[in-house]
């Protein structure tokens, strides 16, 4: 928790989501005093008194919310898997930045039997989903480009976000396995639930409210 | 292991400074005098024992959080304690075996594989009280009062208490035909709060109207004292079972009223923390700047049963360590007589006693004292006049 009682602080995550965010944010009477994304501030005061907004990156914002040094936050769903999403409470899908989280490999090549390697940054995730399918795998950790890896020999698949699929297919990579759907969700820190409700559930209502009706 | 880094201490595990150290003390003895003075009698559980005993009733968690070795004179696997609640449980209906109330209470380090929550220690101190022979609700209200009683004299300045009852899910589970695992999945969704995942699931797996509704109903019945009244109305055609449960909170919450009015109430109908252990009530204490809950407990009648004695049981844990770094301590004043070394001699022995039994803290002056701690934090010096020793000011 943020420190006072009163005050509330929103976990926000930088680019696409943060413009799509602002909309259901507004909704609910909190608007940013001055343009986030022109600013090269970390934290924002709103037009709503006591409520702070954070500008983060969307891996760090799980981390704020369990850590309770954000009350409230909005991330990507995968971020959430990867995390362990028992750790906070994850009351509203916000329905914006869609995409889905699969598999990929060279188009055309069938999966050798036995041990793979497979390349991510989601490591926890794709640990569980290649359990789950009864496969034993090695992770290999990248923080980008992971199209390169299949390519380059580097790992036999890659688990990674896809949108409109067009890397994959400008690199010679086809998708493969389904592994979850993703949409931005806002998440709350267990403890600042039952010490905030009132706040928190006024939040809530207001961005589920504008979500239907758009 | 270099030589540089050989003072590393392990992580989550801690050491703690004079400071705290006594701020924690003094704590812990404000809190077990106030259990005493409540009726609960002190005991000291031993740091380990046999798994098969420690692990009673708890479930695969508290396995895992639990540091095993083997005691080399059985062969059996002994766990250093995780929870003592269960040891209290096993002092309760083996060691004590008495019949109707028996009312405990403890203090002592726990260890944990892992930290509950991330910067969180792996060997808090924890103190207790567990309430056995007793399945009504005044025994509920006597351990919730204490806890609040045992936060109040801690000095958390805020107090926020968070109240559900697990009869509730499982009444509404009864009621149900769902195998153990769909009961896990929803359980494990319960526990996020997502409305839109819960929907998407009931779809899927609950054909009965009926059941669909409550099972989308739960996650919204939380809040203040309001939605128990709420609830009631719109779990009208809920099992019995959910209505004693919401009945023993609407009167768990007016109680909490008339006697702690200025303490805030939280109550939501689907946590399930401990779900596996608790049969009733359970409830849980925060303070801000907290991230995690500072005190936890509830009703669990069934511990008892593998231990040959099944007995109704409430009780809380509080972590004091926790506590203490909320609780804001204070860096300790300066109090205490220095006696400088030149009058460390035997005549001034008694003169010295007499200062201490009257609660001084007297600190004797050693030959090459120097330096910032010469004077041991002390505000004022025992000096020679003539014959007799006087008192003076630093």
């Amino acid at each position: 928790m943020s420190d006072a009682s009163s005050t509330l602080t929103i976990a926000l995550t930088k680019g696409r989501i943060l413009k799509e965010t602002l909309p259901l944010l507004a909704a609910a009477g909190i608007e940013p005093l001055e343009d986030m994304s022109k600013s090269r501030k970390l934290t924002f005061e709103t037009t709503a008194k006591g409520v702070r907004l954070l500008l983060l990156r969307g891996s760090d914002v799980p981390t704020y919310v369990q850590y309770g040094a954000a009350d409230v936050g909005i991330s990507g769903k995968d971020m959430m898997l990867e995390y362990g999403a028992e750790h906070f409470y994850e009351p509203l899908d916000l329905g914006i930045a869609k995409c889905k989280l699969m598999t990929a490999g060279i188009k055309g090549e069938t999966l050798k039997p036995g041990r793979i390697r497979v390349a991510t940054k989601y490591v926890n995730v794709a640990k569980r989903f290649y359990a789950e399918q009864g496969r034993q795998v090695d992770i290999i950790k990248l923080y980008g480009a992971m199209e390169l890896a299949p390519i380059l020999h580097l790992a036999d698949e890659i688990v990674d976000i896809v949108d409109t699929g067009n890397t994959l297919k400008a690199n010679g990579l086809e998708q493969r396995d389904f592994i979850a759907d993703i949409s931005s969700r806002l998440i709350v820190n267990k403890a600042s639930m039952k010490m905030k409700h009132q706040q928190i559930e006024a939040l809530v209502s207001a961005a589920k409210s504008a979500i239907t009706a758009q | 292991m270099n030589k540089v880094d050989r003072w590393l201490l392990p992580d989550g595990i801690e050491e703690i400074l004079p400071s705290e150290a006594s701020h924690i003390e003094s704590l812990r003895r404000l809190v077990v005098n106030l259990f005493q003075r409540f009726g609960y009698d002190y005991v000291i559980p031993p740091m380990v024992e046999f798994i098969d005993s420690l692990l009673t009733g708890s479930g695969e968690l508290a396995n895992l959080d639990t540091f095993k070795v083997v005691d080399q004179l059985s062969g059996k696997t002994m766990g250093m304690r995780a929870d003592i609640t269960p040891q209290i449980a096993r002092m309760d209906a083996h060691s004590l075996k008495r019949e109707g109330i028996n009312r405990l209470c403890y203090a002592g380090h726990v260890l944990y594989t892992k930290p509950k929550s991330p910067l969180a220690s792996r060997t808090p101190i924890q103190v207790g009280v567990e309430l056995f022979g007793e399945s009504g609700l005044d025994a509920d209200k006597e351990v919730i009062s204490l806890l609040l009683e045992t936060l109040k004299v801690t000095g958390l300045p805020h107090m926020y208490v968070d109240i559900g009852h697990v009869g509730v899910y499982r009444g509404i589970m009864a009621s149900l035909d769902l195998t153990p695992a769909q009961q896990s999945e929803y359980r494990t969704l319960l526990q996020s709060k997502s409305t839109s995942a819960i929907a998407a699931w009931v779809e899927a797996n609950v054909s009965s109207k009926q059941g669909a509704a409550l099972l989308n109903l739960l996650p919204t019945l939380a809040g203040s004292d309001d939605i128990l009244e709420q609830a009631k109305a719109q779990l009208v055609d809920a099992p019995e079972e959910v209505h004693i449960a919401i009945n023993e909170l609407i009167a768990v919450n007016n109680t909490i009223k008339a006697r702690f009015p200025n303490v805030k109430c939280y109550f939501d109908l689907s946590e399930l923390r401990g779900y596996h252990y608790y049969t009733g009530l359970i409830f849980g204490a925060f303070a801000p700047g907290v991230g995690n809950a500072l005190a936890n407990g509830g009703r669990y009648d069934h511990v008892g049963e593998s231990f040959g004695h099944a007995r109704p049981a409430t009780g809380f844990t509080v972590n004091l360590t926790a506590i203490s770094q909320v609780s804001g301590h204070k860096q300790k004043e300066c109090s205490g007589i220095y006696v400088a070394p030149a009058n460390n001699c035997d005549t001034a022995w008694q003169e010295v006693s007499s200062l201490r039994e009257k609660g001084e803290r007297v600190v004797m002056g050693l030959s090459d004292q120097t330096g910032p701690y010469a004077h041991q934090m002390c505000d004022r010096e025992l000096i020679k006049q003539g014959d007799t020793y006087t008192v003076v000011s630093l």
